[in-house]
């Protein structure tokens, strides 16, 4: 399962996609909207995508987590749009027959995402915003 | 050739809106990187600047064909 959308994501719609009875143990990862950064109050996030490259990218690492690190199925849920501080702007879940491969799937899965795909946070302030990571 | 290239973030501020049309001298992504940055040196400073071709990451010795769906990629930030 793979979205990319304005509404809110459910972290059990997630899990119940990959629940299977073959599977003993399902992990998910939920990134959500930080308050500050680098000691600056963040009002809230807004996150943009290019969407067609996006979801490829994604299926990319979907395949990659089954057919490397042993996923049995995996959810990768990502928002775009104005998300609010504490809201989730990502959820990925991963269920495997045994525990150690969910654990090092959805590892491999976030840190991938934010590598690869093409989707981009700007934090807006109080008196400003920025496009993260951007620049040097 | 006439190319219409796709912005996302920062690079909508740098350049302009989305889909921005150019008349592009030569034909490989190296091309298109080094007019962009001479026309726009701002991406320069990006820490990254990638050029998708029909929605992959693209080498820089790749043709680009007239059609062509182009998009510049800033660093990416999601998660």
């Amino acid at each position: 399962m793979i979205q990319i959308k304005e509404e809110q994501l459910s972290v059990e719609e997630a899990i119940k996609y990959v629940s299977y009875p073959a599977c003993g143990g399902i992990n998910t990862f939920v990134g959500t909207v930080r308050n500050s950064t680098k000691g600056r109050n963040v009002l809230h996030l807004e996150f943009e995508a290019y969407p067609a490259m996006a979801i490829l990218e994604l299926k990319k690492i979907a395949e990659r987590a089954k057919n490397e690190f042993g996923a049995f199925e995996i959810a990768i849920l990502h928002r775009i749009g104005k998300v609010e501080i504490g809201e989730a702007a990502v959820v990925i879940a991963v269920s495997s027959p045994h525990r150690e491969a969910s654990f090092a799937a959805c590892k491999f899965a976030i840190d991938t995402l934010k590598n690869t795909v093409p989707i981009w946070k700007k934090e807006i302030f109080e008196d400003g915003e920025v496009w993260v990571s951007a620049h040097p | 050739m006439e190319l219409k290239i796709l912005l996302f973030g920062i690079t909508k501020d740098i350049i302009g809106s989305s889909p921005h049309t150019l008349n592009m001298d030569g034909n490989t992504v190296a091309n298109l990187r080094r007019m962009l940055i001479e026309k726009y040196p701002k991406l320069a400073g990006l820490k990254s600047i990638l050029i998708a071709v029909n929605n992959e990451y693209a080498d820089e010795e790749l043709v680009i064909k007239e059609g062509d769906e182009v998009a510049l990629i800033p660093p990416v930030s999601g998660g």
